[in-house]
């Protein structure tokens, strides 16, 4: 393994997920990680957070005292409303986001190839738990981005020519943001992915080293 | 019209019979009926099949009929909180099919509607897709996924009139609407039962027709899975 480089925090991961936002945007964040993207978003910046529970137009968690068991996002965490708040059924949430209505998606991954495939709902031998709205999201936004560890927790490689693990979407992703570098991709008809920008004190030689997918600089 | 019933068992009388399937509103411990499942745990009615969203926790919702080993099949997109779930299904004592969330939802409101099978994007290229119809329509390929019809479906509301007009409240809404269409027989438990005229013909969510039996519950528990706050700023 190359020498260790201490990377980007999960905070300054998801701020680079915010760049992704664009004034208008009607986008998911996933559970976990991407949940801290909406505490980056720039000034300007107006966006409607959407909750596949069945709500568009998410609010920040309530004040002790204020929770109301009626009101949760996708995590089951308590939340408030906004004034552009409106709510739906699971088939309506789905809808939206099968059909192509939602600009972006915030998800976190296990694994992610050089194709764009998605790996994130099950490890085959573990107790698998489900895959929730995770594949719908994939299938049905127009973009993807993905934030991720860049190595397991025994410096195994997560961004991989193919995945190894059942897929959650095959040709998906659009942005991958790790602890140690940004790759994107221009379109899901074959574009490579491609280095954008590396955490300080990263090489490209460690990167290399760290990395078992192909990507151009 | 008579849809109004005392109480969850008495709404429940004559529709429950071993290895039913039952469809049940509900997002976690959001909007589930509470009591309803409550009732059926008390029925003692067996070989269920399960058709939610996710199975409840351990000792509350759902949870409650696989303690009591009531459970032969469970469908769903998520079952992530529940131990007594993980036992029984590592054990062989339980089936499971997972399916993405989006399809569940789509598969209950299609079978509500009518609709045998749809085709979806949603988890080609994946194990979901294994053994199921591929069709390709304008370049992007689909996979056939089929309606669910119930033969009982268990909703929670927040309002209903003594037609069975339903209204939920906030995000308690989730899958009820659906799958309240998609029962052969659906019971609505309630937390307010209003006069005739009262509700806005307008903000009605599942118009009566779709529910044939409702219950006004008293004392729901309405547990809360994640209670996550944020601090009051100094004044």
């Amino acid at each position: 393994m190359s020498t260790p480089v201490k990377g980007w925090t999960r905070d300054e991961m998801a701020a680079r997920a915010a760049a992704e936002l664009k004034d208008g945007f009607y986008v998911n964040l996933g559970i976990g990680m991407p949940t801290l993207v909406a505490n980056h978003i720039a000034p300007g910046v107006d966006i409607t957070l959407q909750s596949e529970n069945g709500m568009l137009g998410m609010g920040p968690f309530p004040f002790a005292g204020d929770e109301d068991p009626d009101l949760i996002n996708a995590g089951k965490q308590t939340i408030t409303e906004l004034r552009r708040t409106s709510y739906f059924s699971s088939a309506d949430s789905f809808a939206m986001i099968r059909g192509g209505h939602m600009d972006l998606s915030i998800l976190g991954a296990m694994e992610v190839a050089a194709n764009g495939d998605l790996a994130n709902w099950m490890v085959p031998g573990k107790m698998i738990k489900g895959m929730g709205g995770a594949m719908d999201l994939v299938a049905g936004c127009k973009r993807i981005v993905v934030l991720m560890e860049h190595n397991d927790k025994t410096g195994g490689h997560k961004f991989r020519d193919a995945c190894t693990l059942p897929l959650t979407g095959s040709n998906v992703v659009d942005v991958l943001i790790t602890d140690l570098a940004v790759f994107d991709r221009a379109d899901r008809k074959g574009a490579p992915f491609r280095l954008i920008a590396m955490a300080d004190g990263v090489t490209i030689d460690d990167l290399r080293a760290r990395t078992g997918a192909a990507f151009v600089e | 019209m008579g849809k109004i019933f005392d109480s969850a068992v008495a709404a429940l009388d004559g529709l429950l019979f071993d290895g039913m399937t039952i469809v049940a509103g509900g997002f976690g411990l959001c909007g589930i009926p509470e009591k309803l499942i409550a009732a059926i745990h008390d029925s003692g009615v067996k070989d269920l099949t399960l058709v939610s969203n996710n199975a409840g926790v351990d000792g509350f919702g759902l949870g409650v009929l696989l303690e009591s080993r009531q459970v032969k099949k469970v469908l769903a997109s998520y079952v992530g909180e529940n131990k007594e779930f993980e036992r029984q299904y590592l054990a062989g004592e339980l089936d499971l099919e997972f399916a993405p969330q989006g399809t569940l939802a789509e598969r209950i409101r299609a079978g509500g509607a009518g609709i045998a099978g749809f085709y979806t994007r949603t988890g080609v290229g994946t194990k979901i897709a294994e053994g199921k119809e591929h069709k390709d329509f304008d370049g992007e390929t689909y996979i056939l996924e089929r309606g669910i019809v119930a033969d009982l479906a268990i909703v929670h509301a927040w309002q209903s009139d003594p037609y069975g007009n339903l209204v939920y409240r906030k995000t308690a809404r989730n899958f009820n609407p659906n799958a309240a269409t998609a029962g052969r027989v659906t019971v609505a438990e309630v937390e307010h039962l209003v006069d005739a005229g009262s509700l806005d013909p307008d903000g009605i969510h599942t118009p009566s027709v779709y529910v044939q039996r409702v219950v006004l519950g008293h004392d729901f528990e309405k547990r809360i899975e994640q209670r996550t706050v944020r601090q009051r700023e100094a004044v």
